[in-house]
């Protein structure tokens, strides 16, 4: 039997439009891009021009500092384009897919960390500190996998694993040959209990209990100096099938919901993937805001994107710009969630869904509320202390409070939580970047 | 509702940076985000929706807690006045009521005026959006003064501690003392005659506008802690303590009832926005110092009594709770809130010359909170340090 971890701190918010689970596949759409601002702390160096000719796996770009760090086409076409902006910063590598898909073929019988160098899902390792890529010469303490995403509307890994179930564990497997793996599933997924190669450890618990962060924290906390990588469920299984077949394939079963979706289902497609392709009259026409990945950490983008490196959903809310409600500070309110007893969600019961719009509903304040945070933050850290530390730009205390633990993406639920609006996000990136810089 | 909407749409213009009127920014933009639930959106980078509850409406849901003893406060004034003027049979509920709020009125408008004018000011300045916070200092602060309070003295004493307590420390959220006690420790050091003087001040002695009754001569009406520091134990009659509870005794205007204050503390348990550790740690530390006082036979006022005496209650439900200055961590608020009843029974039973000891105990623990918070995270830090020595 795993190992169980009861978290109680954490919320589960209950959106509308979960996907249900049939899987559709989406045929091939032409254009795909690759998204260096995906793939955090990356400072990439195009290695391919317009009209290049690219098998799926063959390079589009690579880390400026560590070049054997590949990130790669997820399908066989032509480089139609290399997105620049501002001070030539790369934006975006498209490519045009031909008819027919050729895969490069790697092989995979040498070492499994040069194989995943070249074949560019080295890329999809993040590490901790910091919440960047991964930096090949160093030696992880450990590998997590969480196999849940436990934000609203998140993808279902259980509907992506099957039929995947051999790709999984070989992945686990190829991994478990860089360092320890540890995999954090929920209750529900008894099917991975057996799985091999790995320390399974089961966490029970609201959101955000599938974030790895939470788990490492639970686990083998990362200490001074320590350095782990992560990486999710799906992207174990892009390992798994480079380790069966030799070649390269990001086909990722992602999730359509929120609230503007007509019929959320799931849908096989790949990184990179345009996202009109998923979303054209399948969602609400106007004040509509997309987000590539779920709700709680997601960025917004349009439906003409393309999907995110790392996003396992795509979620669709009402913008609500135009919502111009009237007394906010007094109204009942009763169709709008909230955690605070000054609403009336309380007494509608967990059962009901809510179609919660992108305002802020508020203004943003200094921190006023005590314990807030806390409340939803299961880890051993102090968040508000940490937030603070971070907004002084007190280094040393970031560092003692539990900096190097954190991600972004574990102030997720608190930032949604908080009545004073501070972007908890930002400041906890901005705060890690600063450090990565200061500690480089 | 879209009448108003246009209204705003039409006159921001004016208000915004380069505009006519562009001085009157903060003020405009104060009313449209309480009119209106900001219609902006979450950016990128944060996460995209957010929880409805915002800072007003947590210091909106504090004055409506505060309402029911305010309301009493009204009428208990009017209360007190017929009585000092041997009145009492004649006098109407209605009518004792409307003395009550000719009495209070003028002080909560001075204390908004004065408060919300200079956050409108500084938040124009520092061209921020204006908080919310002095909302429900501004209604604190008339309920925590002598009835006779003259109107320039609550001025001076407003302006003094939203400058000097909040908005130099930067603002709400920042302040390290809660700013309406900082208001009543500043008249009462500055005022101490008009604050407790010769006893005189806790009863309104004439009439308003030809509402209550003018009292036959100046009358002194001590509290019932004064009565007991004045007189020593022999003056402090134990069956006040019904009085207490219902709250027809003198006192300041909003601290006398027992029963409206804890109406107000229920409203903030229930909806959060007052820690219940707090609250229940410092009527427990009170109780336990006042038993420990009894029993060393230092004072003969029962342990109970000192809960719903002077401004105890006021002080634990409305004023220690204040999340900005109390203790943030949880741990931090058992020992914050306990010390705050130790504090201000031991002020009562040992200091001869100062009968209410809550608004000290509370100013005193709002200087230590930090200094507690401190040793809590630093356990937190110390474990981290050793964990990665003993790797």
């Amino acid at each position: 039997m795993a190992k169980v971890i009861k978290l109680r701190k954490g919320l589960d918010i209950n959106l509308k439009g979960k996907a249900t689970a049939e899987v559709t596949t989406v045929k091939c759409p032409g254009e795909y891009a690759l998204i260096p601002d995906d793939f955090c702390g990356l400072k990439p160096k195009v290695v391919v021009k317009e009209g290049d000719n690219v098998l799926a796996g063959d390079a589009l770009f690579v880390d400026k500092v560590h070049p054997e760090v590949k990130f790669v086409s997820p399908v066989s076409g032509t480089v139609s384009l290399v997105e620049r902006g501002e001070r030539r910063k790369v934006l975006s590598v498209r490519v045009t897919c031909d008819e027919q898909q050729n895969a490069k073929e790697f092989n995979t019988d040498g070492d499994v960390k040069a194989l995943l160098l070249e074949s560019g899902l080295f890329g999809f390792f993040r590490s901790r500190p910091y919440d960047v890529v991964a930096n090949p010469d160093e030696t992880p303490k450990a590998i997590f996998v969480s196999a849940f995403n436990s934000m609203p509307l998140a993808q279902d890994f259980s509907v992506a694993l099957k039929g995947q179930e051999q790709e999984f564990q070989a992945g686990i497997s190829a991994l478990a040959k860089l360092a320890k793996v540890y995999l954090g599933i929920n209750p529900a997924q008894k099917e991975l209990e057996s799985t091999t190669d790995c320390e399974v450890t089961v966490f029970d618990g609201p959101a955000p209990a599938g974030n790895v962060g939470v788990q490492i924290n639970h686990i083998s906390p990362i200490n001074k100096g320590e350095v782990v990588w992560t990486m999710s469920g799906e992207e174990v299984i892009f390992v798994g099938r480079l380790m069966l077949t030799g070649k390269v394939d990001l086909s990722r079963v992602v999730a359509l919901a929120g609230s503007e979706v007509i019929a959320p289902k799931y849908y096989k497609v790949k990184v990179g993937q345009k996202l009109t392709t998923l979303l054209e009259g399948n969602v609400n026409e106007e004040g509509v805001r997309v987000i590539n990945g779920n709700v709680m950490t997601g960025l917004k983008t349009t439906k003409e994107g393309f999907l995110a490196a790392h996003a396992t959903e795509v979620t669709v809310i009402p913008e609500g710009d135009h919502a111009d409600e009237l007394l906010g500070w007094i109204m009942p309110r009763f169709n709008t969630f909230s955690t605070h007893r000054s609403y009336f969600s309380w007494l509608l019961g967990s059962k009901k869904e809510y179609a919660i719009d992108a305002r802020i509903k508020g203004g943003e304040r200094h921190m006023i509320m005590s314990g807030e945070y806390d409340k939803v933050f299961p880890m051993d850290i102090y968040a508000g202390y940490l937030i603070k530390a971070i907004v002084t730009g007190d280094i040393d205390r970031q560092e003692a409070l539990g900096i190097y633990e954190v991600a972004p993406e574990d102030f997720a639920i608190a930032e949604f939580v908080d009545s004073s609006k501070l972007e908890l996000q930002r400041i906890v990136r901005e705060g890690l970047d600063i450090l990565r810089k200061e500690n480089a | 509702m879209k009448a108003l909407r246009n209204f705003f749409d039409k006159i921001k213009p004016y208000v915004e940076e380069g505009g006519k009127y562009h001085a009157f920014r903060s003020l405009v933009d104060g009313f449209e985000t309480f009119a209106f639930v900001p219609n902006q959106t979450s950016r990128v980078g944060s996460v995209n929706i957010h929880d409805a509850i915002d800072s007003k409406r947590i210091m909106s849901f504090v004055v409506i807690a505060l309402m029911p003893a305010l309301l009493f406060g009204m009428y208990n004034v009017g209360y007190q006045n017929a009585l000092v003027a041997g009145q009492l049979e004649n006098a109407t509920f209605v009518g004792m009521f409307l003395y009550g709020l000719l009495a209070v009125l003028p002080k909560i408008i001075v204390s908004y005026i004065v408060g919300l004018g200079i956050e409108f000011v500084v938040a124009q300045w520092k061209n921020e959006e204006i908080q919310e916070g002095f909302l429900v200092s501004g209604i604190i602060i008339p309920m925590i003064v002598p009835v006779t309070c003259p109107l320039w003295m609550l001025a001076i004493a407003v302006a003094f501690s939203v400058i000097l307590a909040k908005e130099i420390f930067g603002g709400t959220g920042m302040n390290v003392f809660n700013p309406a006690l900082i208001t009543r420790a500043f008249l009462f050091f500055s005022y101490p005659a008009a604050m407790t003087g010769d006893y005189t001040v806790w009863v309104s002695q004439s009439s308003i506008f030809g509402c209550g009754y003018n009292a036959p001569e100046a009358i002194t009406t001590a509290t019932p802690l004064g009565q007991a520091a004045l007189e020593g134990f022999s003056g402090y009659d134990s069956a006040t303590i019904c009085n207490a509870i219902t709250g027809l005794i003198p006192g300041s205007i909003g601290e006398t009832s027992f029963i409206a204050i804890a109406l107000g503390g229920l409203l903030l348990l229930w909806t959060g926005i007052a820690s219940w550790k707090v609250m229940l740690s410092v009527f427990v530390g009170g109780a336990l110092t006042g038993w420990l006082m009894q029993a060393c036979e230092l004072t003969e006022i029962q342990w109970y009594e000192h809960l719903v005496l002077g401004g105890f209650a006021f002080g634990a439900v409305f004023m220690a709770t204040d999340p900005v200055t109390s203790s943030r961590t949880e741990c931090g608020k058992w020992v914050y809130g306990l010390l705050i009843g130790f504090v201000a029974v031991l002020v009562r039973v040992l200091n001869p010359g100062y009968p209410e000891g809550m608004m000290l105990a509370i100013l005193f623990m709002n200087l230590f909170a930090p200094l507690i918070d401190y040793c809590v995270v630093q356990r937190n830090i110390s474990m981290r340090a050793k964990r990665a020595i003993n790797k």
